[in-house]
């Protein structure tokens, strides 16, 4: 039946497709667009998705954009090749997004294109009244963003009973009849006579299966979350903000599968220092926020620097300054993460480039804060949190450490604050075999924890506490240019502008251009041999969500000018609060 | 964890001079002087493992304890030490925690951390030297310089209405609450004693003098200073017509109107009352989980959730 019903339509094979849903936040289009990400994902696709959620508590204008591709997809695309207009708002508000020759499907019942601009492909579809209809009239218009979805199915052949078991998967574990609902929607959706309306009907190509691991589909702070326990990271302690809370949700019912802890604080002062504690106790803690929050746990983080205790501090950064763009995107908390301190306070600051990376850097994070005793901020982002990506499944097997503390008794003349190594100190319960137990302090100290305000002694532990960062630098390997090692115009960027970076530097490659591209996971210490990378290029332009400044340079650009007194490295920059487009990054960097 | 191969030497019991370590910077004659020397005393009645026993303070002249102690202890910054200690105890039920600071650390800077743990019920013990006044920083107000005193920063005498701990951490939902005075060393060391086994968020306030900045602050409460030490008399359920008249400690209002009685008031346990504790609800919540789950292993946990996202 279902055959015949689109016997007519013509079929075409597609490498790629980005599809835009359009409508407001309330009517589900998130999980729709979720499953249609977690369908690629499972179906070897690649696939990246972004969104936008309004402030508002219930309401108000949102997107959810998946691109779905055979080959490596990079970014959430600049343009969309389908939009789904539910509103009118909708449609006036996106249909500039959408690339001539694209297909508007829109609610008839709600919207009123402009059917004279020849431009795109129309086709109308009483979603509003459909949904109703096939749902008997009692759940008004909610599940319209299933029978969208099954709209999409139809059009895009996308494998339906794999989409089905998904659905079962989202709400099973709602009631039954909340289930049902959901699959009437969908099957009434995808049952709808395109044919009618569309003349083609996409295929994606099948690619041959190039992957040896499963891939699994999550987006940021869930791969961040679940890299922290891979880490052996087992307590925690945030505060609700944007976009952080949902790792915090996350890590609340986590860490008690795992035998630990998360404790939602009363303040970001707080879950700093509940952080603290449970690394002083021996279980290497995170804490988190986004940069209103990260500003109040500013003090502790000195206290980790001076007593040198290890911990996670993750900023999924927004707009700011202040309550700024609670929803967006932004990066301009680098100079925060590396200076915000008082005192000479020396802390690591990372940032993960993908979703993938998400999980990646936490144990990156975890690695070092434990090597080193040191406070380890992870700079992810509001676009990084929600995205939704597929990736290889990480060999956890390799992957998983120990969470459990060393409290082996100590000899040989312990002593907390060694200044020829690196601290590593006697977690509470450990037996001090000489007597002699170790106070940590934020006191200047000597080598046994007791305060002392004697100049030689600032002097060396200052030292101490930033050869472990000299150390690292020397350890943390150079990353690969993509593209030729030498040309005219190196593109350095870092966290979630890898994809819309990567996809422009191909771009401009096909055209011939001399450029290649360089992103920094490591950003403070930068690591050892950057230079040399820098030499082999005419031109260095950094690529970031940040504001020039006031002498002309992004964050990352201002650091960079100032470790290489190299006068070639220019500053691309924006502030719009969106994530990169592939050609806004092009007009920024090729001259 | 790295093994021990030689067996560990037998414990030696638990002296002053074990416990002893850096000589305090306290101005001499200051009151704290004597809540270290009554800690030492409780700590060697109590032979608790020596490795097991944490000193942790924030910021402040009274807060400068752990140094004195030659425990496992924690400098940290101003305020912030009951989340500080909350992480310790959350993570570690075998270990004693004990917290020390002043009037500053605990009302002012640190007073909502102080309404949480209570309210959570985070097992610790927590003693705050109360001298009246900023001794450290020289002389400033603190949230409990009385109406009238004269600081630097109200050098014609303060006018804000002062924080009557009792009343705030009863409010909290502290599930122990006492009060005790430096001069005073056997109750100290009793109600020190009593905190250390309350199962829950314990607080002793201890009056401590400050005697470069407050001298004779706590002379009304001192016996030997001319003053009145006046002890809570307790009931002792023995059904006796007096017993009628003393005071229940798990009366929570009746507490409340005790802690209003003015200056010197009273010394001793105003409220003690059960109420499960965060670490103990935290481990039943956890138990239940992993049981459900099937007590899996860590790789397995994890590598069940990357298949969901499959």
């Amino acid at each position: 039946m279902e055959g015949a019903a689109r016997a007519d339509l013509r079929p075409e094979n597609i490498r790629d497709a980005v599809v835009r849903l359009a409508g407001n936040s309330q009517d589900g289009i998130q999980t729709a667009g979720a499953l249609l990400a977690r369908l690629a994902g499972r179906s070897d696709h690649d696939v990246m998705t972004y969104m936008t959620i309004p402030s508002t508590i219930s309401g108000g204008p949102s997107i959810f954009q998946v691109r779905i591709g055979s080959g490596e997809v990079l970014s959430a695309g600049d343009e969309a090749d389908f939009l789904v207009a539910f509103y009118q708002h909708s449609y006036q508000d996106h249909i500039g997004f959408l690339r001539e020759g694209g297909v508007l499907l829109y609610d008839t019942d709600q919207v009123q294109p402009n059917l004279d601009d020849k431009r795109y492909v129309y086709a109308g579809i009483p979603i509003t009244g459909l949904t109703i209809e096939a749902l008997g009239g009692t759940a008004k218009d909610k599940g319209k963003n299933l029978f969208v979805l099954g709209l999409i199915a139809a059009i895009f052949h996308l494998d339906v009973d794999k989409l089905r078991l998904l659905v079962r998967e989202r709400f099973g574990g709602k009631d039954e009849s909340v289930m049902n609902t959901a699959l009437l929607a969908f099957q009434a959706g995808y049952a709808y006579p395109v044919a009618n309306l569309l003349t083609t009907r996409y295929r994606f190509e099948v690619q041959p299966r190039i992957r040896d691991r499963e891939q699994v589909t999550m987006d940021g702070n869930q791969a961040l979350a679940y890299g922290l326990i891979a880490a052996g990271v087992r307590y925690g302690a945030g505060y609700p903000i944007t976009p952080w809370s949902t790792v915090m949700e996350i890590l609340r019912t986590e860490f008690s599968k795992y035998g630990g802890l998360f404790v939602q604080a009363e303040d970001e002062l707080a879950a700093v220092s509940l952080a603290l504690g449970f690394s002083y106790a021996g279980y290497l803690a995170v804490t988190g926020s986004a940069g209103p929050g990260i500003s109040l746990k500013a003090e502790a983080v000195g206290w980790a620097s001076m007593a040198e205790i290890p911990l996670i501090v993750v900023n999924v950064q927004r707009g700011g300054p202040s309550t700024g763009l609670p929803t967006n995107v932004e990066q301009s908390d680098l100079y925060q993460a590396i200076f915000g301190g008082h005192g000479d306070s020396p802390r690591v600051v990372l940032a993960p480039s993908t979703v993938e990376d998400c999980f990646y850097i936490a144990l990156e994070a975890a690695r070092i804060a434990r090597k080193y005793s040191t406070p380890v901020f992870i700079l992810s982002d509001g676009s990084l949190a929600t995205r939704i990506e597929a990736f290889n499944e990480p060999d956890l097997k390799s992957l998983m450490q120990d969470p459990k503390p060393d409290l082996s008794p100590r000899t040989n003349g312990y002593k907390p604050y060694p200044l020829d190594q690196i601290t590593h100190h006697a977690p509470p319960g450990s037996r001090m075999m000489e007597g002699k137990y170790p106070v940590v302090t934020g006191l200047e100290h000597d080598e046994m924890g007791h305060p002392t305000g004697r100049p030689s002694l600032h002097l060396a532990m200052t030292a101490k506490r930033r050869r472990k960062l000299q150390d690292l630098a020397k350890e943390t390997p150079l990353p690969k240019v993509f593209g030729e090692s030498e040309g005219d115009t190196l593109v350095v960027g870092w966290g979630s502008t890898y994809g819309p970076i990567r996809e422009a530097v191909e771009r401009a490659r096909g055209l011939g251009k001399r450029i290649s591209a360089l992103h920094l996971r490591h950003l403070h210490p930068l690591p050892e041999g950057l230079a040399s990378i820098f030499d082999r290029f005419a031109d260095i332009a950094v690529v970031e969500m940040n504001d020039q400044g006031v002498y002309g340079f992004g964050q990352l650009a201002t650091v960079l000018r100032a470790r290489y007194c190299n006068p070639k490295i220019r500053s691309v920059t924006k502030t719009d609060g969106l994530t990169f487009r592939v050609k806004e990054v092009l007009e920024g960097v090729i001259r | 964890m790295s093994e021990v191969s030689v067996p560990l030497p037998e414990r030696e019991k638990l002296t002053k001079k074990a416990l002893t370590a850096d000589h305090p910077t306290w101005c001499p004659g200051c009151g704290d002087f004597a809540v270290l020397a009554a800690f030492y005393k409780m700590l060697e009645k109590r032979q608790l493992p020596h490795e097991n026993i944490v000193t942790l303070a924030g910021i402040g002249c009274s807060s400068r304890f752990p140094y004195f102690m030659n425990t496992h202890g924690a400098h940290f910054i101003h305020g912030r030490a009951v989340p500080l200690a909350s992480g310790v105890s959350l993570a570690r039920p075998d270990l004693h925690i004990f917290l020390f600071g002043g009037d500053g650390d605990g009302f002012s800077i640190g007073g909502n951390h102080l309404d949480h743990g209570a309210r959570k019920n985070i097992r610790m013990t927590y003693v705050i030297m109360d001298n009246f006044v900023y001794g450290l920083t020289k002389k400033q107000t603190s949230p409990t310089s009385p109406i009238g005193y004269r600081s630097k920063t109200d050098p014609t005498g303060v006018i804000d209405h002062p924080v009557n701990p009792i009343k705030k951490l009863i409010a909290a939902g502290a599930t122990f609450v006492a009060r005790t005075h430096a001069t005073q060393i056997n109750h100290m060391i009793q109600i020190m004693e009593r905190a250390m086994d309350h199962d829950g968020f314990s607080v002793v306030e201890c009056l401590s003098e400050c005697i470069e900045f407050y001298p004779g602050a706590f002379d009304a409460g001192n016996p030997r200073k001319g003053g009145e030490f006046k002890v809570i008399d307790e009931k002792k359920w023995d059904d006796t017509p007096e017993d009628e008249s003393r005071h229940d400690v798990t009366n929570e209002i009746a507490a409340y109107q005790l802690a209003d009685i003015p200056f010197p008031g009273l010394f001793g346990v105003f409220y003690e009352t059960d109420r499960p504790t965060k670490n103990a609800l935290e481990k039943k919540w956890v138990e239940a989980t992993r049981s459900k789950l099937g007590e899996p292993s860590d790789l397995e946990l994890l590598q069940n959730t990357f298949d969901r996202m499959k």
